[in-house]
């Protein structure tokens, strides 16, 4: 045996040419993407029934990152509680906050003073844009362009400096709590913020000609993964992704919360390829549509900042005694515009300091709901594109 | 249109069904009867003055003194008629469902909307709540031989896992789970 020696010979090799052409056969093939996979966006495993290019099926695995964030709920004082909610989707720590003070306000009765009303605001849309940065810069690395990327962060560190001035931290902020914020603004932060907003500006238009109406990126999104408005009211979506499906609802407006009643700014929706300046090919629904409406929400979210700082009132920034605040018997259940979508909290008191249940409901988790469905029979390829348009942040899903 | 309105509408339509109406608190709810669940919810999706399209979340809740767990469904309604439109008013309801803590078990109503299943296994993964005619009740955050329902008042945190051993820390500090 040892000596054998195999040799190609022209009768051994296929015969690409012949007639067998018609008979290649494809196989069922299960893959395991994930949980570490660098277009997933965290530690989510999906399964992939595969027949050749096309993914028959997509079941995707949850529960890597799960940290009992709601059991500790049971185990510690509200204002002790913000600090996980930040870890929960921690590219928006701000809105967390605000979405878990606003429960135990509602809860309690609490009134926040306007300048801590005020600064939410601004601070929140500050995190919305931090955030989809992060979402633009991550699905373009998704689809193969890497120099969008570095835009995006370039920016985004200037709000995290921002942030660092005002709260000491640059990811988990635990700067909005139940009350109101718990520091005032630094000096001349205002002025700086301002001015990051005027050189924000004029960088939007830099993402679209790099990535937004890139050909290539164009191709690989349009047309994918579309969503109908039933199914994605079906399916619990929210955010960018429903308004990607078309539809101009937005929580700021039909359930407006700290204030937003009063701050004039648009709801952006998905439009079909061909209007305003939209490429043709672009349909409502499909994943260039969701990362369509992301980008013009950044511009929308620079409108509100501007007239939050611009009629910051003086006074308080937070209600007084905040701690050990003794919750009444009831529950609560309070939804913000995060931005992923619909972050809820219900919080239920039993006459202790310390909540008797906190269910958090993300908007990750029910967003990414819809990838079974979504992942059918389409190819290969079209996965990451899709799972990235939905943006998932894994700390939220699982909590 | 107020939860009081959507309570009277709920007690005209199923009576008996819906055993309370719980509307002085900060969430407004009805309290329904597991059994009759699946006709009422589809009663809050489909009929016209209510068309509950979007179910935001279910909570389940432990509630030990009682023996009985609860799941708390939250709906609302979101105009699909003219989807370019700003929408600026809504209707938001809540459903409050109270089952044996020995036998929990509700209906599920994955079919009417799907963004159920995800929450029902949740539901079931941390509270043991089961809930016939779903689809593939499975664990979802915890893994497939977890053992325990981790999110029950009475839970017993497991100081060992596969030869991994918990937190010492546990012992020493025993935290209020």
């Amino acid at each position: 045996m040892a000596d054998t020696v195999f040799e190609a010979s022209p009768d051994t090799m296929i015969d690409y040419d012949s007639s067998q052409q018609g008979d290649l056969r494809t196989e069922e093939m299960l893959i395991n993407m994930g949980p570490q996979h660098p277009s997933t966006h965290g530690v989510l495993r999906v399964v992939l029934r595969t027949d050749g290019e096309m993914v028959l099926e997509a079941i995707p695995h949850i529960g890597y990152l799960h940290r009992c964030a709601e059991k500790i709920g049971e185990a510690v004082q509200p204002y002790q509680y913000v600090p996980y909610t930040d870890r929960m989707d921690y590219l928006a720590g701000m809105n967390n906050n605000q979405a878990f003070s606003l429960a135990i306000e509602r809860l309690c009765g609490i009134e926040v003073p306007p300048r801590g009303e005020t600064i939410r605001v601004a601070f929140a849309e500050l995190n919305r844009i931090a955030s989809h940065l992060v979402s633009l810069g991550t699905y373009g690395l998704d689809m193969g362009a890497f120099t969008p990327f570095l835009y995006c962060f370039r920016e985004r560190e200037m709000i995290l400096d921002l942030f660092e001035a005002a709260c000491g931290a640059r990811l988990t902020y635990s700067y909005i709590t139940p009350g109101g914020v718990h520091d005032d603004l630094p000096a001349s932060w205002v002025e700086r913020c301002l001015e990051f907003l005027d050189y924000f500006e004029t960088k939007i238009s830099d993402y679209n000609n790099l990535l937004s109406f890139n050909h290539i990126f164009v191709k690989r999104t349009s047309r994918v993964g579309v969503i109908s408005i039933d199914d994605a009211i079906g399916y619990g979506l929210t955010g960018p992704c429903l308004r990607g499906s078309g539809i101009r609802w937005d929580l700021r407006k039909t359930a407006p919360y700290d204030g937003y009643e009063n701050y004039d700014f648009d709801i952006p929706i998905a439009k079909p390829g061909g209007t305003d300046e939209i490429p043709e090919g672009v349909i409502v629904g499909d994943c260039w549509s969701r990362y369509w409406v992301r980008v013009l929400e950044m511009t929308e979210s620079v409108k509100i900042i501007r007239q939050a700082l611009g009629r910051l009132p003086n006074g308080d920034f937070i209600a007084p005694k905040m701690k050990n605040i003794k919750l009444p018997e009831d529950e609560v259940y309070v939804e913000v515009e995060n931005p992923r979508g619909q972050l809820g909290f219900l919080v239920a008191g039993d006459k202790s300091a310390i909540p008797s249940r906190v269910k958090a409901r993300g908007p990750s988790f029910c967003n990414l709901c819809i990838t079974e469905k979504a992942c059918k029979n389409v190819m290969l390829a079209d996965v990451p594109a899709i799972i990235g348009s939905i943006d998932v942040v894994m700390g939220e899903v699982d909590r | 249109m107020t939860p009081e309105e959507v309570c009277q509408i709920l007690k005209s339509e199923f009576g008996e069904a819906i055993e309370d109406a719980l509307l002085e608190g900060a969430h407004p709810c009805a309290k329904v009867a597991a059994h009759r669940w699946g006709e009422v919810a589809t009663f809050l999706r489909d009929d016209s003055r209510l068309r509950f399209n979007l179910l935001r979340s279910i909570t389940a809740i432990d509630m030990l003194a009682d023996d009985k767990l609860a799941c708390v469904y939250d709906v609302m309604h979101i105009p699909t008629d003219a989807p370019a439109e700003l929408v600026t008013t809504t209707i938001i309801f809540a459903v409050r469902i109270e089952v044996d803590r020995n036998a929990p078990s509700i209906p599920s109503v994955a079919s009417l909307w799907p963004a159920a299943d995800w929450h029902e296994r949740e539901a079931f993964d941390m509270m043991g709540i089961d809930f016939p005619g779903h689809p593939d009740l499975r664990r979802i955050l915890c893994c497939d031989d977890w053992v325990g329902y981790p999110l029950r008042k009475d839970y017993d945190f497991p100081l060992e896992y596969h030869g991994i051993p918990a937190t010492t820390e546990f012992e020493l500090t025993n935290p209020r789970h």
